[in-house]
């Protein structure tokens, strides 16, 4: 089969059975998400759970790979499924056209090997931290505002957003900063690296340590938490 | 005591990027974002010494803080 070829030899045959056996949960569909699905859809996960109970508007065509303008209204989880179809057929995507709130988190979550955290806010990322460590689920965490991003990979127990946010903040910078087309982007592609290593147990994660990127300035700090 | 502090992102503006202050013996690092005039709801990641580290945490000499503000979009 050549879809795969060019995954080798940074992605061996047999390191590319373990993706297509690979259940992945993507909670948010927006700037972060879209990134993250086509990635994880190109590069041959098997099962993709895309996750958002959003329809897209005109403020997202600056930056949502899913967004079109024929799309405006339509349902963003029900986009990634569609994209996929016409990208990766041979994976499947299983679209959930909801909000992840306590009452539906852990049936959401259940069943996947990683979570992507592509949320953009601060309750329901922790709400997504607390029904992963109970499901016993790692999941790597992604936000931008602006120039700005930051990643970290949490595996259950390391409760590691609690050093990063406060509890009683609900949104970030990015609420005057905004999100350009690139901050996502970036931010996408580290999370996705950090899934398929944790998939395939390669090379260094981000945990118990936050990846803050800084692309005004380059400057990229690694912090151990 | 002298305490070196990196500001990082948004906290830049007005400010700079690196600045020591000379605080008294005993101050917190809530000392410290006060004479700054730092809310504290932009404190996110907070680090002293490279580690993370707490507002009440009480400073010693040469401490370096690292404050990154919440960074929280999708």
């Amino acid at each position: 089969m050549m879809r795969y070829e060019r995954n080798k030899t940074t992605i061996s045959s047999e390191e590319q059975d373990i993706l297509k056996r690979a259940k992945v949960c993507v909670i948010g569909c927006g700037g972060l998400g879209g990134y993250v699905i086509e990635m994880l859809g190109r590069i041959g996960i098997g099962a993709i759970t895309a996750i958002d109970g959003d329809v897209f508007d005109e403020t997202n065509l600056n930056r949502q790979l899913l967004s079109e303008m024929s799309l405006i209204g339509h349902s963003k989880a029900l986009a990634a499924k569609e994209r996929m179809l016409s990208v990766n057929p041979e994976i499947s995507v299983n679209a959930i056209h909801t909000f992840f709130l306590p009452e539906n988190a852990e049936a959401l979550l259940m069943g996947h090997d990683v979570i992507v955290d592509a949320l953009d806010q601060i309750p329901a990322r922790f709400l997504l931290q607390e029904t992963a460590e109970r499901l016993n689920i790692p999941f790597v965490h992604g936000a931008i505002a602006g120039w700005y991003a930051q990643i970290s990979t949490v595996f259950p127990g390391e409760k590691t957003l609690e050093k990063i946010y406060r509890k009683d903040v609900v949104k970030g910078k990015e609420n005057t900063l905004g999100n350009p087309s690139f901050t996502p982007a970036y931010a996408s592609s580290v999370q996705v690296s950090e899934v398929i290593k944790l998939l395939l147990g390669r090379g260094e994660l981000l945990r118990n340590k936050i990846m803050f990127a800084n692309l005004l300035d380059h400057e990229i700090e690694i912090a151990e938490l | 005591m002298l305490i070196k502090i990196r500001l990082f992102a948004t906290l830049r503006e007005g400010r700079s990027k690196e600045l020591s202050l000379e605080m008294k013996e005993g101050a917190t690092t809530q000392s410290v974002i006060d004479k700054l005039g730092i809310a504290e709801q932009d404190v996110a990641i907070l680090l002293i010494n490279g580690r993370d580290g707490r507002l009440e945490t009480k400073l010693n000499d040469s401490d370096v803080i690292s404050i990154f503000p919440p960074v929280g979009g999708g």
